[in-house]
């Protein structure tokens, strides 16, 4: 393990290089374009030993990883924003297919207008596209998830495409220290990708994505929905090895806690977690529940993390147009129906298209908190 | 005998000329092929699942990308260290001529060693015969159909072949299913080839262009007949016409088919003269030795 101070887009490479993917195909997009082009920079120095596609959009990549997932290789995507948008198509294949495709999402606003600061929307709008999302806080964890990642989505009891989402900019365009693994150490957590269940190779032969008349559509669909629900406790479980190998740990790999015995709940997810600890540690009223796995939703986790409040806030980067609300907050309420002295639960959206998120201004929300209704959205601008 | 790689039985329409391409082109690339397929005629007939005609390894993602499926294919193969296995982009004219390009033209660009083929059908069939970009100018879709004010399709069909020549292809042909030997040399001339080859294959459908399904082999060679459909191929920018007939008047292809019965002497007279041009210009193409990859 060395410990560097990089550029986090920098950093991503890096981690790329010690997954050992055979292909890297990603068409640039900002805020992603430095993971391509420090990629691009370790392939032309003979630093990595993966082929390289320059493909011509990010419909072709995510088509192109898919191809390479099923002819039995481990390949690597990145985008963002109206990238991710473009792939929303191929997206729902790769999991129908069953093929643990792992991307990177540098977190970009959406259009229109466009804007190419960070917030949570793209991301959001694929929730249910049968991929697993986990959020990363930091450069670091940036790092560990990635390597978690494939090792997550190529286990037999998963079988699942993986985004490891990273907040754009902040993330991807700051310098942080972090440790970056050996490659013997990476080498040993994730063993080669040998798949079964879905290969295209002449000596055996199989048929992958044919046509499916409704009732087989239907159980299908019905077993990828358990795929990703059942896919909770190896996300765990690979948290826990990683923690052993590596020594470090993000809660129980679905959701961690920080300083939560107190009588208010923030959630949050991704870099902003970082502001939020920082809110929690000056207050002795609220907690940090951070989600670190999106999809599935660890909603067990979860229940039992918040259903002792009095109040719960989900602060989040994104809008659920229509609903007049946050996805997450729609969800946590959901699940929060069956509490029987239920928190109050109320709901910010925070920090679209790149805005940002003060300390002062959370710390004004959670003291106003107290005097506001149950349900209640807030647009939180400063 | 060559061994069949495409199981008998499939749910294509009688006379389907798709899956005859389809099987001749396995015929000729033998069993150490990767199939990417688009979406269209040819996969919701072969792979109603749990069931498969395909002998060989075959991916169907989406409509509009099998020829970036196959570069990431290739991609993993070559990471492998296999050099052997041939990686073919396989789609309608749906598929590669129209909704596909974008992807067909990235491969090309980036000379990804694929093969690309288009099974031309000259329609969307299997949405409806709807109009593509490979729909003869003249014909009736559904989405063009021949009425008071309409002649049917208004364009000329989509030059894919030259297209690919343009982006520096370094093998390309047309064929027709009726023309099987034709069809297989050059399966297998384009297999010798490393870079992106293009293959575009006329295949007739009763359906959809409205004849008796015992006449596909018939109206296909009519094409050919008539230079409705040209054989040539590109070897490295060279151009060579690979079969030259005696042309037949186009009236003796047009009349046979439900999907031309609507055209007057006046339109016929347009084709007969677009037929007469073109194959003048391709006769002095030929003869002129000029390499296409190097003006296009």
């Amino acid at each position: 393990m060395v410990r560097k101070l990089m550029e986090g887009s920098e950093f991503v490479s890096e981690a790329v290089r010690l997954c050992r993917p055979d292909l890297v195909s990603a068409y640039p997009i900002t805020p992603q374009t430095h993971i391509v082009e420090s990629l691009a920079k370790l392939k032309a120095d003979g630093k990595i030993d993966a082929k390289f596609l320059e493909v011509e959009s990010e419909f072709s990549a995510m088509s192109s990883v898919v191809g390479a997932v099923a002819a039995c290789s481990r390949a690597f995507t990145a985008t963002s924003s109206q990238g991710l948008a473009l792939m929303h198509e191929v997206l729902f294949a790769a999991s129908g297919l069953r093929l643990p495709v792992v991307m990177i999402v540098a977190n970009r606003a959406l259009s229109a207008p466009i804007n190419i600061w960070n917030d949570h929307s793209d991301t959001m709008a694929e929730r249910d596209s049968g991929w697993i999302q986990l959020y990363a806080e930091n450069i670091q964890e940036v790092i560990d998830t990635l390597i978690q990642a494939y090792r997550i989505a190529e286990d037999n009891r998963v079988l699942l495409p993986v985004m490891v989402c990273m907040d754009g900019f902040i993330l991807t365009h700051t310098i942080e220290p972090a440790d970056l693994p050996d490659q013997k150490e990476v080498d040993e957590f994730l063993p080669k990708y040998k798949p079964t269940h879905a290969v295209l190779d002449p000596e055996r032969p199989m048929t992958l994505g044919p046509f499916a008349y409704p009732e087989p559509y239907f159980e299908l669909r019905k077993e990828l929905s358990k795929a990703v629900d059942d896919s909770k406790e190896v996300i765990s479980e690979v948290n826990d090895k990683f923690a052993k190998k590596f020594g470090r740990k993000y809660g129980n790999g679905l959701i961690e806690e920080y300083k939560n015995d107190r009588k208010i709940a923030i959630i949050g997810l991704g870099s902003v977690c970082g502001t939020l600890r920082e809110v929690v540690d000056k207050r002795k009223d609220t907690g940090l529940v951070k989600i670190k796995c999106y999809r599935p939703l660890p909603k067990e986790d979860l229940n039992k993390a918040l259903k002792r409040k009095k109040i719960v806030i989900v602060l989040e980067k994104a809008v659920a147009i229509g609903l007049g609300s946050g996805p997450v907050f729609a969800e946590i309420r959901d699940l929060l129906y069956s509490v029987k002295e239920r928190p109050k639960i109320i709901n910010a959206i925070a920090g679209l298209g790149g805005v940002d998120i003060r300390i002062k201004d959370v710390n004004a929300l959670i003291d106003e908190s107290k005097n506001m209704k149950d349900g209640e959205v807030r647009w939180l601008k400063s | 005998m060559v061994e069949e790689l495409m199981s008998p039985g499939t749910r294509t329409c009688a006379g389907c000329g798709a899956v005859l391409a389809a099987r001749l082109v396995l015929k000729a690339t033998g069993k150490d092929v990767i199939i990417c397929e688009s979406t269209g005629c040819m996969e919701v007939t072969s792979t109603q699942y749990p069931t498969t005609a395909w002998k060989v390894p075959w991916i169907h993602v989406l409509f509009e990308n099998p020829a970036s499926v196959a570069a990431g294919v290739k991609a993993a193969l070559e990471a492998q260290s296999n050099d052997h296995t041939q990686v073919i982009a396989y789609g309608g004219d749906g598929g590669i001529v129209d909704i596909g390009f974008g992807a067909v033209s990235g491969a090309l660009e980036r000379n990804d060693d694929i093969m690309i083929i288009t099974y031309d059908n000259e329609a969307y069939a299997n949405t409806g015969v709807q109009r593509s970009g490979a729909t003869p100018f003249g014909a009736s879709a559904t989405t063009t159909p021949a009425g008071l004010e309409s002649i049917g399709k208004k364009q000329w069909k989509k030059n894919i072949p030259m297209i690919a020549v343009a982006h520096g292809s370094k093998y390309v042909a047309t064929a027709s299913i009726g023309y099987p030997q034709d069809l297989m040399n050059k399966v297998k001339k384009a297999m010798k080839v490393k870079g992106t080859r293009y293959l575009h294959i006329h295949t007739p459908c009763p359906v959809g262009w409205g004849f008796d399904s015992s006449e596909t082999i018939q109206i296909a060679k009519l094409a050919v007949q008539t230079g409705m459909w040209m054989l040539y191929e590109i070897e490295d920018g060279k151009f060579k016409m690979t079969m030259k007939p005696e042309l037949k008047p186009v009236d003796e292809y047009l009349k046979m088919q439900k999907r031309f019965k609507h055209l007057k002497d006046d339109t016929i007279k347009i084709i007969q003269d677009h037929i007469d041009k073109t194959w003048k210009e391709l006769d002095n193409l030929e003869k002129s030795g000029v390499n296409l990859r190097t003006i296009l």
